[in-house]
């Protein structure tokens, strides 16, 4: 942990700045590394030699560095340029935004921004624009590939759109995603790096991301997430919230934060004021590209006047200019055809672009504008005019997922996942031939406390029940263990190309947990995360022309599978009445006394010595007054002599005498009270 | 060596009193047991009479419901829309020929245009038809034939909380008419009034849950049509239904259902200066929603919007001259009490003593009847909190002003209402759920009511024990000689339960017929069982005997059904245990004929009132007057409580009528 603890006063100076005169003969290189590992510094004694060599090699440095800091702002306003191009591969940093009007008259903002790093950087552990923090995780962890997002909102992937590329990135389920790819070979190992992992990244960006250690919320899917070899981690948190502690620490990533450049528009009361708010890290390590991460922000926001609105209206802020860091800033405006195809005058923008393509398959227009043009007395302002009114939608994902349970009570219950064709928007794809076949793959984790029985697997295609042999290709399941691991269930389906809906329920019992393994609020219920279906065999890509070099525009070209995810499901449980914890103490506190009373009681007793005992009583002639009280009692009750001896136990321990007492002392007592009272 | 001797004696002897403590308590209670019974049940009587002093006033417990807090923001802006949508329909009313698929359509574009998700639900009359084998559970799981039956449609509309994760659910039912037509003013007064709360929340920023507004088409009952809609939402059915593609959209986890209706009520004899919000939340099988729901209305509606909360109230018991006495009474002991101790603050006036006894009363009923009153009863079988509001306003809704004002207030009312329950984090579960109210902000929590059926129940295990002392058999396996009978009658009252599934397999018969057949099955049942097991007055069968085992299982079914419906065991045993008291043989011979005359007097009359025929008959006579109570009706009365699921059925021919049996049994007991 101590890697990642905020470097101060000199330290911090030490990390952020390039070290060019390490090369003196010194037994620097231990003693330098030593510096960046705060933890091992402490912990490793030094020899006397050695830590007197290190002390004057200290001062060195403090004076060195001192006209350092001094020299180097001089030093980079010289230009940056002729500092970097010292080696080839360089960081690299830009930035870029992409606007796009949405068919219920809300607005996509999607900020991208892209750090690379060169597999070897000359600089050894230190860089220029790269986040230090990142390539330090990616280098003690072994990632291969990570990615975080924070959501909050649901991408509405029937307005919205789903089987573009923007939707099939941007769609992310509520709450914390995490998953990650390591570089390393055995199971344990994976399982040891993902705990720290969570932990790192739960210091980094303030979020508890942290209870992803635990064994119950992470699971390991094979194919139905992204095909691996066993080295991908997986892990959600529906319920975590997302606000400004978390996009703090994200900001901070970028080389001009969010003081310069499209990021300066980030005004956190509009961005969280919208409906649907992602905030993703993502990061891609190899040997031949070094490190690239992509942090992006996808918020819907809603203008106030729904027919017109303009950056600035949306943001409260101006963009003015470019951060002097970034290799490219570009603005893009991407209109979706099927918005202006029937009336090319629907829509009026102002605002002059700086280069105008269509896509290939002429899907949508992008107009891009350069940051580089405008500056603090000429903002950049992208302003749209809507000029009629029109209820359109985007391309739909082929089949309409959509998750829910079924059921009431505490006992039991049933998941099921329903899947509805959007015929009409995917007229192309289908044809009603008896060969033609959809595959769908569905991912679902699903925590242990909800015991699912996989083989109440049951598949429904247009309302008759199918064998699931017929139509699962292939399925993956890892049966949840109690307070070990979740439920993981992968399975592919296929089905017919003509279907118009399908549905598949599974069974579960609800579990009980221990009381200290209830969160606070356990009467709102627990969650089972997202469901990802996602279907294969469609491919969400746009091909842009070559001319527009845009690292976001280049995304768009992968081969990404269509996929949505499903919604987040809440199982109440039954929960014991934790507002009294006396009740309970006090009741356990009676039976266990009246228990170990009668207990101690029965254990005690001689009975035979008792039944001896009281056979010598009866011989003996009672005392006067006894015999007096029974003889009174029986006369009492109206019963013989003879009865009443055969009945011993019904013989009654308050006499009348005892009754009179008590009677007169009560009485006592109330005229007492009373006259105490009204005196 | 004497004086040690007689030490230890001593000691030993004050040993051996202690550890018998326990044994000779209940010895006691049993030689005093005729005392102990009669005080006990005086006691019980008492301290039901007493329930409206010792209500409390209610108050919000969960601290996160924040009623009130939030000024509301329906504006005229929101009712003026409304006004239209009003409008709308009743043009389509008197104009178009269909309006019952008119009005649907019309409905769903309403809410389209406020960006909401809609659908249509279909839904059919649904057979009510007694089948003792699901009796508890609520759906027999008969796939719906929409073809050759007349079908509603409900229309559905969904807003989806702006920022919201799409966990939870708010639903709000406006239930309309269309074929009453002298009510289409109500009806469409109470879609105006959902309408205009349904396109603030769609542009409210704050929703947290997800709202689902069900306008539901009530041709069949308010209650049909709701109950439709939710078992589609909880166990849909995925078999058939190929061709039509049916959507039904959902939205998480129900955290509160709130049903809501304008009832236009005829020029009362009673002016009211206020508009009145009616309150039902009884639902089946004396289920209640939580305290805090009905405590959340009741507190916007009276301290924010100036509305007069009711519920349920016997206005027969206001003018009955008995209550109004017993209220003097109570008003006189709580003067003296508080004349005695100033402290002790029990005095209520008599009026509102009236008052407190008859909602008292018709809160215990309808719980105890295990029938809803109205449409939350649906939502509760899915452990969902549920209330029903009736809204009716002071002025005519004819008049335009008038009804933009009415609508105005009751769409804040509910507007509040839903943004408390959108403020909760977890489900209802701070307040009570075991509860009587005796006025809209009073309640008599489970703790308190318990008290007088403990009371009443406490005897008879007391009796039972102190019976079987009694008898001349000191066999402790001397009970087993009764089972036979006590076998006889459970079994009879069983195969008694079990006709009315036959008997209504038999189509068109009228209910006097059927009940006819009931009676003469019932009695033929008894005498087979008389023939195969032979007459139940063997040679040991004591009647202290049979009544010791009368009472031990009256006891056990009691508290049975107090665990099930308690209201019901609370009436029941109202009845149940003076029988079980009472019960003397006629040809017993005793020395004191005055006793044994007025014991035999009180026999005959409850072996007549005991009768469950007579005793529904008589519980109905006592709530709704004399006139109306015939016993012919009772077949009716059974078929509406196994209509709906209610177990007093169960209860009063499992537990009261084997009881009713035994009792004459013991009547007609030889005494050999």
């Amino acid at each position: 942990m101590g890697l990642f603890e905020k470097p101060k006063s000199i330290w911090s100076i030490l990390n952020s700045r390039p070290i060019t005169f390490y090369t003196s003969s010194f037994p620097l290189e231990k003693v330098g590394s030593s510096f960046f590992h705060g933890e091992r510094f402490t912990s490793r004694p030094l020899t006397g030699e050695g830590a007197m060599a290190s002390h004057t090699f200290l001062s060195l440095l403090l004076f060195y560095f001192y006209t350092f800091h001094l020299v180097h702002p001089i030093h980079c306003s010289v230009g940056s340029n002729a500092f970097d191009t010292t080696s080839a591969p360089q960081e690299e940093f830009s930035e870029e935004l992409l606007l796009k009007p949405l068919p219920d008259y809300k607005v996509l903002a999607h900020f991208h921004f892209t750090s690379t790093s060169p597999p070897s950087s000359s600089n050894g552990q230190h860089h220029h624009l790269f986040p230090k923090s990142i390539a330090q995780l990616v280098k003690k962890y072994k990632i291969r590939e990570l990615e975080l997002s924070f959501t909050q909102g649901r991408w509405n992937y029937d307005r919205w759109g789903a089987s573009d590329p923007l939707s099939t990135a941007n769609g992310k389920p509520p709450g914390v995603e995490l998953w990650a790819l390591f570089d390393i070979p055995t199971k344990e190992e994976i399982d040891a790096t993902w705990r720290n992992l969570t932990h790192s990244l739960s210091g980094l960006f303030c979020a508890s991301i942290n209870f992803l250690e635990s064994s119950t919320s992470y699971s390991a899917p094979l194919w139905g997430f992204l095909p691996n070899n066993g080295d991908l981690r997986y892990g959600a948190l529906p319920r975590e919230a997302v606000c400004t502690e978390n996009i703090t620490p994200w900001l901070k990533l970028l080389p001009c934060r969010d003081k310069a450049g499209i990021a300066s528009l980030l005004d956190r009361p509009s961005i969280y004021r919208g409906h649907y708010h992602s905030q993703r890290l993502k990061l891609r390590s190899d040997g031949l590209n070094g490190i690239v991460i992509e942090q992006t922000l996808s918020v819907v926001l809603q203008p106030i006047d729904r027919t017109s609105w303009s950056m600035h209206q949306l943001f409260k802020k101006s963009l003015m200019g470019k951060c002097a860091l970034a290799k490219s800033s570009k603005v893009f405006l991407e209109i979706e055809r099927s918005l202006v195809s029937q009336n090319e005058n629907i829509l009026e923008l102002v605002g002059e672009a700086d280069m105008v393509t269509n896509d290939q398959r002429d899907h949508s227009t992008i107009y891009q504008y350069n940051v580089e043009r405008y500056s603090e007395h000429e903002a950049l302002d992208i302003r749209v005019n809507w000029k009629k009114l029109l209820q359109v939608s985007f391309l739909q994902t082929p089949l309409h997922a959509s998750r829910f349970l079924m059921g009431s009570g505490n006992e039991r219950g049933s998941i099921a996942i329903s899947l509805q064709s959007a015929r009409n928007s995917t007229k192309g794809l289908y044809d009603n031939s008896k060969n033609c076949f959809t595959r769908v793959v569905i991912f679902q984790v699903v925590p242990w406390y909800v015991k699912v029985y996989y083989h109440t697997l049951r598949i429904y295609v247009d309302g008759a029940i199918r064998d699931a042999k017929d139509v699962v290709e292939k399925i993956n399941v890892t049966p949840s263990e109690d307070k070990v691991s979740p439920g993981t269930l992968e399975m592919m389906l296929q089905f017919p190309c003509g279907m118009m809906s399908a549905a598949l329920t599974l069974d579960f019992d609800k579990g009980f947990l221990h009381i200290d393994e209830y969160p606070p609020d356990a009467n709102q219920g627990f969650d089972i995360p997202s469901a990802l279906v996602s279907f294969p065999d469609f491919i969400s890509r746009r091909i842009y022309p070559d001319s527009i070099s845009s690292p976001l525009l280049q995304s768009y070209k992968g081969r990404n599978i269509v996929k949505s995810y499903t919604e987040v499901l809440l199982v109440p449980l039954t929960t014991p009445d934790f507002s009294m914890p006396y009740n309970v103490i006090t009741f356990t506190c009676t039976v266990l006394a009246l228990y170990f009373g009668s207990m101690v009681n029965v254990l005690r007793r001689r009975v035979s010595e008792e039944e001896r005992l009281a056979k010598s009583k009866d011989k003996r002639k009672p005392g006067l007054i006894p015999l007096l009280i029974s003889k009174i009692s029986n006369k009492v009750r109206g019963i013989k002599e003879d009865s009443a001896n055969q009945s011993q136990s019904s013989q009654p321990i308050l006499g009348p005498k005892v009754v009179f007492k008590v009677v007169l002392i009560a009485l006592i007592a109330v005229l007492g009270h009373y006259f105490f009272n009204s005196s | 060596m004497e004086v040690a001797e007689v030490e230890a004696e001593v000691e030993k002897k004050a040993t051996a009193t202690r550890s018998r403590l326990i044994v000779r308590l209940a010895a006691l209670l049993v030689s005093y047991s005729t005392l102990v019974s009669v005080v006990c049940c005086l006691a019980g009587l008492i301290a039901l009479l007493v329930l409206p002093l010792l209500a409390k006033n209610t108050y919000i417990s969960e601290n996160a419901l924040l009623p009130g807090s939030a000024n509301p923001v329906l504006s005229y802006q929101h009712v003026t829309q409304a006004n239209n949508l009003i409008l709308d329909i009743m043009n389509i009313a008197d104009d178009k020929e269909a309006p019952d698929i008119e009005i649907p359509k019309l409905i769903a574009k309403y809410m389209e245009i406020l960006g909401a998700e809609t659908y249509h639900h279909k839904f059919s009359q649904p057979q009510n038809q007694f089948h003792p084998l699901y009796f508890f559970s609520t759906s027999p799981n008969s796939p719906p034939t929409l073809a050759n039956l007349s079908y509603g449609t409900s229309t559905v509309g969904i807003i989806r909380a702006p920022r919201g994760d799409g966990k939870e659910a708010i639903v709000l039912v406006s239930p309309y008419n269309t074929q009453n037509a002298g009510g289409i003013d109500a009806s469409a007064s109470s879609i105006g009034l959902a309408f205009s709360v349904f396109s603030l929340l769609s542009r409210a920023t704050w929703l947290a849950k997800d709202i689902i507004w069900v306008a539901s088409d009530s041709r069949f009952g308010d209650h049909t049509s709701v109950s439709a809609w939710l078992n589609d939402y909880h166990n849909p059915n995925f078999i058939g239904d190929a061709s039509s593609n049916r959507i039904f959209k959902r939205a998480g986890t129900m955290a509160c259902g709130i049903v809501f209706k304008v009832v236009e009520k005829e020029r009362r004899e009673k002016y009211e200066d206020r508009d009145v919000v009616t309150m039902y939340a009884e639902a089946s099988n004396g289920q209640m929603p939580n305290l805090d729901l009905l405590n959340v209305v009741h507190y916007l509606a009276v301290h924010r919007q100036g509305i007069r909360v009711r519920i349920g109230m016997f206005g027969g018991l206001v003018k009955s001259h008995l209550v109004r006495v017993l209220g003097e009474v109570m008003q006189q002991v709580g003067r003296f009490a508080r004349s005695l101790n100033p402290d002790w603050r029990f005095e209520m006036p008599s009026s509102e003593y009236v008052e407190g006894t008859a909602t008292l009363a018709s809160s215990i009923y309808s719980q105890a009847l295990g029938v809803p009153t109205g449409p939350h009863g649906a939502f509760r079988d899915y452990q969902v909190d549920a209330v029903t509001l009736e809204l009716s306003p002071r002025f005519s809704l004819k008049n335009e002003h008038t009804r933009l004002a009415f609508l105005l207030k009751g769409g804040r009312l509910i507007e509040g209402t839903v943004r408390s329950v959108n403020n909760l984090l977890e489900k209802f579960h701070q307040s009570f759920f075991l509860y009587f109210l005796t006025a809209p902000n009073k309640f008599v929590s489970v703790g308190v009511y318990m008290i007088p059926f403990a009371f009443l129940v406490a005897p008879l295990p007391i009796i039972a024990a102190s019976l079987f002392n009694l008898t001349s058999n000191r066999n402790p396996w001397r009970w087993l000689h009764t089972a036979k009978p006590l076998l006889i009658t459970h079994t009879w009252s069983v195969v008694v339960t079990l006709l009315p599934f036959y008997i209504s397999k038999i189509s068109d018969l009228p209910s006097t017929h059927c009940m006819l057949t009931w009676a003469g099955g019932s009695l033929m049942a008894l005498v087979i069982l008389y023939i195969v097991f032979g007459s139940p007055y063997s040679k040991h069968v004591e009647w202290r005997l049979l009544k010791a085992v009368m009472i031990a299982s009256v006891s056990i079914g009691l508290c049975l059904m107090s665990i099930i419906n308690f209201a019901t065991a609370q009436i029941g045993a109202l009845f149940v245990v003076p029988m079980c008291l009472f019960a003397l043989p006629i040809r017993v011979k005793t020395n004191n004929s005055l006793i044994r005359s007025m014991v035999m007097t009180c026999n005959l009359v409850m072996a007549v009132l005991g009768f469950p025929v007579t005793a529904v008959a008589l519980m109905q006579g006592v709530i709704k007057g004399f006139g109306t109570v015939s016993i012919l009706e009772f077949w009716d009365s059974m078929k509406f409580l196994w209509g709906w699921n209610s177990a007093t059925y169960l209860y009063l021919v499992l537990v009261h009528l084997p009881c009713w049996l035994l009792f004459l049994h013991i009547l007609f007991h030889p005494c050999r």
